[in-house]
């Protein structure tokens, strides 16, 4: 096993998980390349989206990838800062939204 | 800042460029060779579809010192071209007819060479269509500017400028500081007299090229996305965006050393080579001239100083359009720029 988890070089292989299952490589990465077509979202917007999912994954790779693709396709610094906000808001809220059923249980059993 | 010239720096020399350029990487290995990627492609040596655009380089001075200019242009660059040189081409022009049909006046700053608009005023009356590359600020550099907007509509010039963002941070780190208020203010005023106007006939262009060690997106999208912010924003109205992608030479090859990027980025250039762009390169049908009359594939070739293969005439005075027509162009590694994805060539992508 090499001393560390993740290598940047990797990222460019990302492709070669299809030389163990190539069918549902295949049908992933041509699903992914749709899913980045512009549609009802702009491509920058679904660029921000990856971006905020990949903090919120804390993935290394995706939050390379998404920092550069968010660049090409035009997202300034503020809207990609704004867009990490939303992921940490979503995280922090979901700690903290579960504080309701804390006092719920704390009530079940108080007197 | 000041040119890598002034700076006595090695890349203001094109052939260490080159040498940068042909080096293997640091693992030993060799980049693909932008020769055999055309070849495979069924298209070396490659040749002209016909000259239709002539771009002419008059002059390295430039009111900017943006940080990727290929040129390495500047205010302490004093190469212009003369008016003997222009005429030069004006004869050229006659001598091939309507075949070249448009003319591209790029540099430096182009309005900076005193016989500009005397140039511009000798090409409108031969009946070409005539574009300048105006970097936007020079018309608020000098109140002697001011009535450039004014100029180019009355001699119908198409007004082609580089906004590299419509925020103004990324603007000003690549072309300097207080750029991108100078550049809303100059559109404001190209605008007013009508430029990018609907209907008006006088086209006004942006071309965007990344900030940074990055390919630029898709020009349809970033076209959108632009002209919804400066319209919002700043009540500026354009017709088309370029999307350019950077080439490694000169400055911009200097950033890349620089900054720790150069072997990744030339390494995302030549992943995304795209026979389909590489069909339609801008050299197939446009010949550039330097600010001295020497002729070119492309104003790259230009400042890496690699002039037209030897088979085709060297300077505008010895034009001689069916030679150049047949030559092959010119290539090395720096060629993967206007190849990759969408393709790219003075006038945006080109697939």
């Amino acid at each position: 096993m090499e001393k560390t988890y993740y290598k940047p070089e990797d990222l460019g292989k990302f492709g070669n998980i299809a030389d163990w299952q190539p069918e549902l490589a295949k049908k992933f990465f041509d699903y992914y390349g749709e899913v980045f077509k512009e549609g009802e979202l702009s491509e920058r917007e679904k660029a921000l989206i990856a971006l905020a999912v990949s903090h919120a994954l804390q993935c290394p790779y995706c939050i390379d990838a998404y920092s550069t693709g968010s660049l090409e396709k035009g997202a300034t610094e503020g809207q990609m800062m704004e867009a990490l906000h939303v992921a940490a808001a979503i995280r922090g809220g979901a700690s903290l939204v579960h504080g309701v059923q804390m006092m719920n249980k704390v009530k079940e059993v108080s007197m | 800042m000041t040119s890598l010239k002034r700076q006595e720096h090695r890349l203001a020399n094109s052939l260490i460029q080159l040498e940068v350029l042909e080096a293997p990487r640091q693992n030993g290995e060799q980049f693909a060779l932008f020769q055999d990627k055309l070849e495979a492609a069924g298209l070396y040596p490659l040749r002209p579809t016909g000259v239709e655009i002539l771009q002419i380089n008059v002059g390295k001075m430039c009111n900017q010192t943006c940080k990727h200019c290929h040129v390495d242009a500047g205010p302490d660059r004093k190469e212009i071209m003369a008016r003997e040189t222009m005429q030069h081409c004006l004869d050229a022009l006659d001598a091939a007819g309507k075949q070249i049909h448009t003319v591209d006046l790029t540099g430096g700053a182009p309005e900076m060479n005193p016989h500009f608009r005397w140039f511009v005023e000798e090409l409108s009356l031969r009946g070409k269509k005539v574009m300048v590359r105006c970097n936007l600020t020079i018309i608020l550099a000098n109140p002697k500017y001011h009535d450039l907007p004014e100029f180019f509509r009355q001699h119908g010039v198409e007004v082609v400028s580089s906004l590299p963002h419509f925020s103004a941070r990324r603007t000003d780190a690549q072309r300097g500081e207080g750029v991108f208020e100078k550049s809303i203010k100059a559109l404001q005023m190209l605008n007013a007299v009508g430029y990018g106007k609907h209907g008006s006939g006088l086209d006004l262009h942006l071309v965007y090229n990344p900030a940074g060690a990055f390919l630029p997106g898709s020009q349809a999208s970033l076209e959108k996305e632009f002209k919804q912010k400066l319209l919002k924003d700043f009540g500026v109205e354009f017709n088309n965006l370029y999307v350019i992608t950077n080439l490694p030479i000169s400055r911009f090859l200097d950033y890349l050393l620089q900054s720790g990027n150069y072997e990744s980025y030339m390494e995302k250039l030549v992943n995304a080579f795209n026979p389909v762009a590489a069909a339609g390169v801008m050299c197939r049908n446009t010949l550039s001239v330097g600010w001295d009359g020497a002729l070119y594939d492309c104003d790259f070739n230009q400042m890496l100083d690699m002039k037209l293969e030897k088979t085709a005439p060297e300077h505008i005075s010895d034009f001689q359009l069916n030679s150049i027509d047949q030559r092959a162009i010119r290539l090395n590694q720096h060629c993967y720029g206007c190849t990759a994805g969408a393709g790219s060539s003075c006038g945006g992508a080109t697939t």
